[in-house]
């Protein structure tokens, strides 16, 4: 039993304290946007902000995440108004399966808190997820859109 | 728990006012008719290929399967052209395979793999456009008395030229669609198209961004359990015992099932749950005699075949033998090529429910129809009793999820035992990369011989390894030889070799391996490009020529080949001074009818960091549907090659593939992303594929730009074995 805040609405979830953050999201409350890729935290499909830092949920225990303000996917638009990194994602025609790019988008507006204008140098440094199709270059340029937005 | 309700099963249809079963079981005399027929919300079905909803949305029907390179928009394009569609109404469902079946085939092959998709499908398809276009005027005709000929159609209207009357596809869907289709239509000539050829933006992009696109990975059904499940390691192993009560007792698990006789599945009320509990689980496998092979082992049966006797002759032209023996100097050079995994984002899954009287499949797959006969198989029902739903879009199919439907097999075994109950069955990324379909295994040896003047006057190309059709249609091996591991190097045809020598053998040494191989994004061209591509450098190096210059002379006979060479070359400054510390390498090939080619700039710092800049691209695809779709399938086949030629291979020991997950199987991240540009160069009359061929010519490019960095001949991957580091 863990006591959950995800996009501001709180939830009794009811796994045990070890179970990773990832499934008590996708399984317990339900929101499918974030994805498993690898458990391991290698690639990066699951990452979520954890009061407002990106972190790969999938290795980060239920337990460590109560109390504090968890962020998906879902959460990142208001209301139908979508998140500048969204909004660029959509004109710049960035995803092509599509699988990674929750975790990738999260990752990228987790990055633009911190830099707000991000050099290349910094994207790289900060941008460690996997994409299979590898869609980067729209990724990049999306990145600088979304900082100019 | 929130209950979502698949998109895809609304999109079944209704067959008149005939139940599906029921129509099914009687064989519908249909898609052309006395009765229309309906999508499911009652919306006319104009032919097999074409919706039209009364607020004049235009439902296009794809049969191929989107996983992520745009095959979706790209087809929804072409039928929009010829049906004279307003792009901006255009939305696309999936037909189901089991309709498929009932409707004998209107949709033709649901295969989405070998970059065929459009190229194999775009005639049918924009003939069911026009067929419906033709029927929509003739109905707006029909109702205002005059020849159809006096009519014609822009934008979704209808416009009666003499009068200036004016009505939309929506409002004249119902009669259209009672009328016969026309014997024959007229296909538009390329000059006159407006959707095709232009870069629209993808159908399937807001839902991504905002997490709710369903994947096959996120299915929810009312009652569905979890499944896990733990294969063999070994492949052709079984499984000797497990203890099901260690599993039995934990959290949230409902059944522990055996699934043939080489998997164990833990069936619980979540996925995590369900794994938990397998982990827990002591397994005793029977990993039999292949747990005896390493890659050690397999190395030296392909090393026996590089100079076997026996081998599988593909091209033979002259006296190679005669015309090297004879050479004023002799090149000789051996390549090895590993295993990769495709490890698709998404791993293989697949949701199963079984009834004594149906059993119904929801799954991402590249090919409905495939995946319709693996329900049938492990279900034994009859087709009129089984279904497949295709989940809209996949997290990645790079040829996994196309031939192979193992995982439908295991989902569909474990829902017989837990009859009536919806079960989601998840591979974990650890099983997804021991029990994949593995590009194959190749080793090659290279000899070539120069005569005084510099002049390659013979070629043996020797491939020694596996075959991927004697392992999954062994039926297509024509007298035994695969003519697919000759990919880019055939006489004609879609994978021509684009160089004329005058004493030319290449041949296939078969040596199959206990691993499976499968279809691997650009298939055999991966390595054949790298073998033969590097080789011709190294000839031109042994003839003391420009790499750019020594293809030339070969290539007069092949002016397309030629034409994607000298683009890249141009563009990229070949024959120029290239910045301080910046090497370039070349390569090209012809792959699933699209001729490609590729200068690649590299430096490299240190010794070991490598950093690949810019790459130069060229590609004459014939017609080019959605050119700012294929500059992204370009860039992420470069991104899919370059990560494997750096970074991958998959090992075999004791029987088993060593590499369980990212961390041993690593893949390009934004940091080490070269800047791709594209040449889209369509000459036309052609279709050739985009999602795979250009994937080959990347590495071979960079391979080359890094022998003039590092003065070093690499010729066995990935790199990483050699110390080099993609920065």
């Amino acid at each position: 039993m863990a006591r959950l805040t995800i996009n501001g609405k709180t939830l009794e979830v009811h796994v045990g304290p070890s179970t990773p953050l990832l499934w008590a999201i996708r399984e317990q409350a339900g929101l499918t946007g974030t994805k498993y890729g690898c458990g391991v935290a290698m690639c990066g499909a699951c990452t979520v902000h954890l009061d407002g830092k990106a972190v790969r949920s999938c290795v980060l225990p239920v337990a460590s995440a109560e109390g504090k303000q968890i962020t998906t996917i879902e959460g990142l638009a208001s209301g139908s108004v979508l998140h500048k990194v969204q909004k660029a994602w959509v004109d710049y025609d960035v995803p092509q399966c599509g699988y990674c790019q929750a975790g990738m988008i999260m990752a990228v507006a987790a990055l633009l808190k911190d830099k707000p204008k991000p050099t290349d140098a910094d994207i790289d440094a900060g941008i460690t997820n996997i994409c299979r199709c590898g869609t980067f270059q729209q990724v990049r340029e999306a990145i600088h859109a979304a900082a100019k937005a | 728990m929130i209950t979502n309700t698949p998109k895809i099963d609304r999109r079944s249809f209704v067959i008149g006012t005939a139940a599906v079963g029921a129509g099914l079981a009687l064989g519908l005399k249909i898609p052309f008719g006395a009765g229309v027929v309906r999508a499911q919300d009652g919306s006319p079905e104009i032919n097999a290929w074409v919706v039209i909803r009364p607020d004049d949305t235009v439902v296009v029907r794809v049969a191929r399967s989107e996983m992520g390179q745009g095959t979706l928009t790209g087809l929804a394009q072409m039928v929009a052209e010829e049906l004279e569609a307003d792009w901006t109404k255009v939305t696309t469902e999936y037909p189901t395979p089991g309709q498929s079946v009932a409707r004998k085939r209107p949709w033709g092959n649901f295969s989405t793999g070998g970059s065929r998709g459009i190229r194999e499908s775009n005639e049918y398809v924009r003939k069911g456009g026009a067929t419906a276009r033709v029927m929509l005027v003739q109905a707006a005709a029909n109702a205002w008395g005059v020849p159809a000929a006096e009519c014609s159609a822009v934008n979704s209207v209808i416009t009666h030229k003499p009068t200036g009357r004016t009505t939309t596809y929506g409002k004249v869907a119902e009669a259209a669609a009672k009328l016969a289709p026309p014997a024959e239509v007229a296909l538009k000539d390329p000059k006159d198209w407006k959707i095709i050829g232009k870069s629209v933006k993808r159908l399937d992009t807001v839902q991504k961004v905002t997490g709710a696109q369903i994947y096959g990975f996120d299915l929810k059904m009312p009652g569905m359990l979890n499944a896990a499940i733990k294969d063999c390691p070994v492949f052709g192993g079984k499984v000797k015992s497990f203890e099901a009560a260690k599993a039995q007792g934990m959290p949230g698990v409902k059944h522990v099932v055996p699934v043939g006789d080489s998997a164990v599945a833990v069936v619980a009320e979540t996925w995590w749950q369900a794994k938990t509990a397998l982990d827990a689980m002591p397994i005793i496998w029977d990993e039999g005699a292949n747990a005896k092979v390493s890659s050690a082992t397999i190395a030296d049966m392909l090393k026996e075949g590089l100079d076997a006797d026996q081998a599988f002759v593909r091209t033979q032209v002259g006296d190679v033998k005669g015309a090297i023996a004879g050479a004023a100097k002799k090149v000789e050079a051996v390549y090895a090529y590993p295993f990769l995994n495709h490890a698709p984002m998404e791993p293989m899954n697949a949701t199963a429910k079984y009834t004594a009287d149906k059993c119904e499949v929801w799954v991402p797959t590249q090919n409905g129809e495939a995946a319709f006969a693996a329900t049938l198989a492990a279900s034994g029902l009859p087709a009129d009793k089984c279904e497949v739903y295709k989940i809209m879009v996949i997290g990645g199919g790079f040829g996994r999820r196309g031939a192979f439907h193992d995982y439908v097999t295991q989902a569909v075994l474990i829902a017989k035992q837990v009859p009536g109950t919806p079960v989601k069955l998840l591979w974990s990324r650890e099983e997804d990369m021991t029990h994949g379909r593995y590009h194959p295994v190749m080793q090659a040896k290279m000899r070539g011989g120069l005569d005084a003047s510099g002049n390659l006057v013979g070629l043996h190309m020797r491939l020694s390894g596996q075959s991927i059709l004697a392992s999954v249609f062994p039926q297509n091996l024509q007298d035994g030889r695969d003519n697919a591991t000759f990919q880019g190097l055939d006489p004609s045809g879609d994978f021509t070799l684009g160089y004329t020598v005058p004493n030319l053998l290449i041949d296939h040494a078969m040596r199959n391996t206990h691993v499976p191989p499968g279809f691997w994004r650009g298939v055999n061209i991966n390595q054949n490009a790298i073998f033969l591509e590097c080789f011709m450098d190294e000839l031109a190096l042994a003839a003391g020529q420009d790499a750019l210059e020594f293809r030339r002379k070969l290539m007069t006979k092949h002016p397309k080949h030629l034409a994607v060479l000298n683009a890249v070359a141009d563009r990229a400054g070949w024959g120029k001074p290239a910045p301080q510390g910046v090497h370039r390498g070349l390569a090209h090939m012809m792959a699933f009818g699209s001729y490609v080619a590729a200068c690649a700039e590299v430096s490299v710092t240190g010794g070991d960091k490598v950093k690949v800049r810019r790459i130069v691209c060229a590609t004459d695809p014939g017609h080019a549907v959605n050119p700012a779709q294929i500059e992204r399938q370009i860039a992420g086949s470069f991104v899919y090659g370059l990560s494997a030629v750096f970074m991958e291979e998959c090992t075999v020991k004791d029987g088993a593939i060593e590499q369980t997950n990212f961390n041993t199987f690593d893949s390009m991240k934004i940091a080490q992303m070269p800047k791709v540009e594209s040449v889209i160069m369509p000459s036309g009359g052609s279709w050739g594929g985009v999602g795979e061929p250009t994937i080959c010519v990347a590495a071979p490019a960079v391979l080359n730009a890094m022998f003039r960095a590092t003065g070093k001949r690499i010729r066995t991957f990935p790199l990483k074995n050699h110390g080099y580091q993609m920065v």
